[in-house]
């Protein structure tokens, strides 16, 4: 079992149920007062109801321990998502406009295809080539920023074998919701192949063929999404920033 | 005897100063012209942002390409956000009727700064003008997001200088708002109009202007350093030189965390004015509801960092910030507890602007409820930046503050304009607009849940279903609202005159004529009891002709000096 997903949906279940009893008592009590208590119905209302002390404390205590259970159990589900076992397998993930990459222990490389082995803890180091972006896994329940200059740190369990998607989470520019990938689940035997396969040309696997595009969906968008040299993008061309670095020159000075 | 005088006076109009005709309202300093003036500018606004809302739905239509490019599509829901933020949500509601009803509600004849009041209407129009002009000169409009987070607004190539800039100046127009406010509230309260005698809708903005004035000043920080970092590159964001990402993230949400806030409290303080009007009672719990505004204000401070679980900050500051954030929940429960018992043993006059706040209570009750998803860790984690976070703020907003800025209008449009509309029609468009309303936003949350991220061009194959029937919501929204305005319009200039006092309010602007003349109150007149009394009279209009001197009375307040 994935323990990160189950926590996550727990909580999410537990959250939603008390909402929604929360919700229809409040809606259904309107709606009845507002039918019970018409002008027609009662011509006369009650002047001498301005409040009840004993009513505020209880809709002030009952929530407070609702939402402090709630909180715990958030808290519980994220103690889990921090808690990296130590013997996880560690990958390294680069985001870049508008691409992932990612770099295994025996230095083989892949982009936007991300091979695991099954039944593993997977670590992930994860860091921006330049500007913000965030790696989501939503079938594992887990996504963390990558942000330039710094490393941040995530991990999951694999359980069953599939292909999951990768998604990038943080707006980073005209490409952001091209900026997918794939998790491929295998068999262990099958990922020691891959990732001891080294290519004699390139060492990178990909998904798809250049580098960044898209199959199929947007032809044209995808040629420019090759080019470092976008609109959207001050590089080093620019003439008007000159203090500015092209965000690959970045990444070796992060390193 | 008393009636007699004010049936002489001229409506503030049609009253004719030193300047006549577009000049007496630019050069105007009442604060009731004033506030219409703002009115005109948001609902422009308003209808080119849900211009850009609609044709983002229409892109989601289908996967790839449906009427727009990528670029455009970020620059599209770019400016939905920063016009929806900056020049509608935040102004709407007190610039608007704050304006407009706080010096009549505590018994004033206008804020304690009028001439500071016009120049900060001039000052967000000069904002918004940046943001139109932002659209057409330089490399194209900004695609940042409103959120305007570096590295990528630093290293943008589109007109993202001009955008911030916009929000810079419309900030300092907020924070000249919120000053004035605080000053007309602690200085300017008619005698006898005690803190807990003032209408809760002073309440709201009195803790709306505190944030104003104390959080606003952060965003303009910041958006001045992105600036500087783009004109002169000082790396204090950019990680190339030496800044830190994260940082700018703190900065902005310092601010724009107690700006939620700023949006929410005016309306929360409108649902306690309708509700005991069309109760025919006291408010339930007034003290408990006016403290609970302080309290959001206060908690809402320290909340900043849920917006950031994902970025990588330390995993102390996301326990604390997490656990924070779901105290904040409480005064909002007890708001929303105290206005559902207000209407037990009740009276109720049902009538549009009270269906519109029912409305509201159910729709923001779920705005409310998905946040504590998002105030979790674990679930955060999962759905932030996801279709989730979408539409929980469009509740919160949207189906909060928007849909009781349609109450607001519906409540003050008769004292506003001194005509009545069609509110069987008024209770149609209603209708349709809750209809459309949770077609349109709930669908994004369970497409947040399967793992839908926001600000996306183009999704995967298995989100269609869902957009389509969120755009399918798109269209009966914008139809409700188009027809609610177009009500409203029609009321304007064909309605019938309405009376003083039509709905059978309690609060002083419904004792002043519908429109008020010009400045408000004959004399100023004396509070002898609490705001929402229904049974017995709690004001004194006229204290001279009772024998009353408001001077040596319960509280000396030197009205003529202020003005």
């Amino acid at each position: 079992m994935n323990p990160i997903v189950e926590l996550v949906d727990n909580s999410f279940i537990f959250i939603v149920a008390i909402s929604v009893l929360l919700l229809l008592g409040v809606t259904v009590a309107m709606i009845y007062f507002v039918f019970r208590y018409s002008e027609k119905n009662n011509p006369k209302p009650d002047q001498s109801i301005t409040g009840s002390t004993t009513l505020e404390i209880l809709w002030t205590v009952i929530p407070l321990i609702l939402v402090l259970a709630m909180f715990f159990y958030g808290y519980e589900g994220f103690k889990e998502m921090r808690n990296i076992p130590p013997n996880a397998m560690l990958v390294k993930v680069t985001g870049k406009m508008w691409f992932w990459h990612f770099e295994y222990d025996n230095k083989k490389t892949s982009d936007t295809l991300l091979v695991l082995p099954q039944g593993k803890d997977v670590r992930f180091e994860l860091m921006s080539a330049d500007v913000n972006h965030s790696f989501y896994v939503p079938a594992f329940r887990v996504k963390e920023d990558c942000i330039p200059g710094r490393t941040n740190h995530m991990w999951f369990h694999t359980t069953n074998i599939g292909e999951f998607d990768i998604e990038c989470a943080e707006y980073c520019g005209m490409n952001h919701s091209y900026m997918l990938g794939k998790v491929r689940v295998v068999p262990e035997k099958e990922y020691l192949e891959w990732v001891n396969r080294v290519d004699t040309v390139k060492k990178t696997d990909s998904l798809t063929a250049p580098t960044g595009t898209v199959p199929g969906t947007v032809k044209t968008d995808s040629i420019k999404t090759t080019q470092p040299k976008v609109d959207t993008t001050k590089t080093t061309g620019n003439k008007k920033d000159t203090l500015k670095v092209n965000p690959k020159d970045s990444l070796k000075k992060n390193k | 005897m008393a009636n007699g005088s004010l049936a002489n006076e001229v409506s503030y109009l049609e009253y004719q100063g030193k300047h006549k005709g577009i000049m007496g309202w630019l050069l105007s300093v009442d604060h009731k012209r004033i506030g219409l003036m703002y009115l005109m500018g948001i609902m422009i606004f308003f209808f080119v942002a849900m211009t850009l809302g609609v044709m983002m739905r229409l892109e989601m239509l289908t996967p790839g390409e449906t009427i727009m490019k990528p670029q455009t599509y970020n620059s599209v829901f770019t400016l939905h956000g920063v016009i929806m933020v900056f020049l509608f949500i935040i102004p709407a509601i007190p610039a608007v009727f704050g304006n407009f009803m706080l010096p009549i509600q505590i018994g004033a004849k206008d804020v304690a700064f009028p001439r500071l009041n016009l120049f900060s209407w001039y000052l967000y129009m000069v904002g918004a003008i940046l943001a139109i002009v932002s659209l057409f000169i330089g490399d194209g409009p900004a695609d940042t997001g409103w959120t305007f987070y570096v590295p990528y607004s630093i290293r943008s190539a589109q007109n993202v200088s001009i955008t911030t800039m916009a929000a810079f100046v419309l900030g300092f127009s907020s924070i000249v708002t919120g000053l004035n406010f605080v000053v007309t509230i602690h200085r300017l309260r008619a005698p006898g109009m005690t803190w807990f005698r003032m209408p809760l809708f002073v309440w709201g903005l009195y803790a709306t202007s505190w944030i104003q004035v104390l959080a606003t000043p952060v965003i303009g920080i910041t958006l001045a350093l992105i600036m500087l970092e783009r004109f002169m590159g000082v790396g204090v964001f950019d990680p190339a030189l030496g800044g830190d990402p994260i940082l700018y993230q703190h900065l902005f949400w310092i601010y724009s965390h107690p700006a939620v806030y700023i949006m929410i409290l005016p309306a929360m303080g409108v649902v306690s004015e309708i509700l005991p009007t069309f109760s025919r009672k006291d408010i339930f719990g007034y003290k408990q509801i006016a403290i609970s505004s302080l309290g959001i204000a206060l908690i809402g401070y320290l909340v900043w960092g849920h917006h950031m679980f994902v970025s990588g900050m330390s995993d102390t500051s996301r326990i604390v910030f997490s656990l924070l954030t779901f105290l904040v929940a409480i005064p909002t429960g007890v708001k929303i507890f105290n206005w559902v018992a207000t209407l037990y043993k009740a009276s109720i006059k049902f009538s549009a602007p009270l269906y519109y706040v029912l409305g509201f209570i159910f729709i923001f009750s779920i705005g409310g409820l998905t946040g504590l998803v998002l105030g979790a860790l674990a679930t955060d984690i999962h759905v932030t930046d996801t279709y989730f976070v979408v539409a929980h703020f469009h509740y919160v907003m949207f189906g909060g503050m928007g849909i009781m800025f349609f109450a607001t209008m519906h409540y003050w449009f008769p004292k506003v304009f001194g005509k009545m509309y069609n509110e069987k029609l008024a209770i149609v468009a209603c209708t349709v607009i809750i209809i459309g309303f949770n077609t349109l936003y709930f669908p994004m949350f369970i497409m947040g849940y399967m793992g839908m991220p926001r600000r996306y061009y183009d999704y995967l194959p298995q989100f269609q279903g869902w957009h389509i029937l969120s755009t399918v919501g798109s269209w009966i929204l914008v139809s409700g609202i188009v027809f609610m305005f177009g009500n409203l319009f029609y009321a304007l200039l064909k309605g019938p005159k309405a009376s003083m006092n039509p709905w059978g309010g309690t609060t002083l602007e419904w004792k002043v004529p519908s429109p008020p003349p010009l400045e408000n109150f004959d004399e100023i007149p004396i509070v002898t009891g609490g705001p929402y009394v229904h049974d017995k009279a709690t004001y004194i209009m006229y204290p001279s002709k009772e024998g009353i001197n408001a001077n040596g009375g319960v509280k000396t307040v030197n009205q003529e000096a202020a003005l």
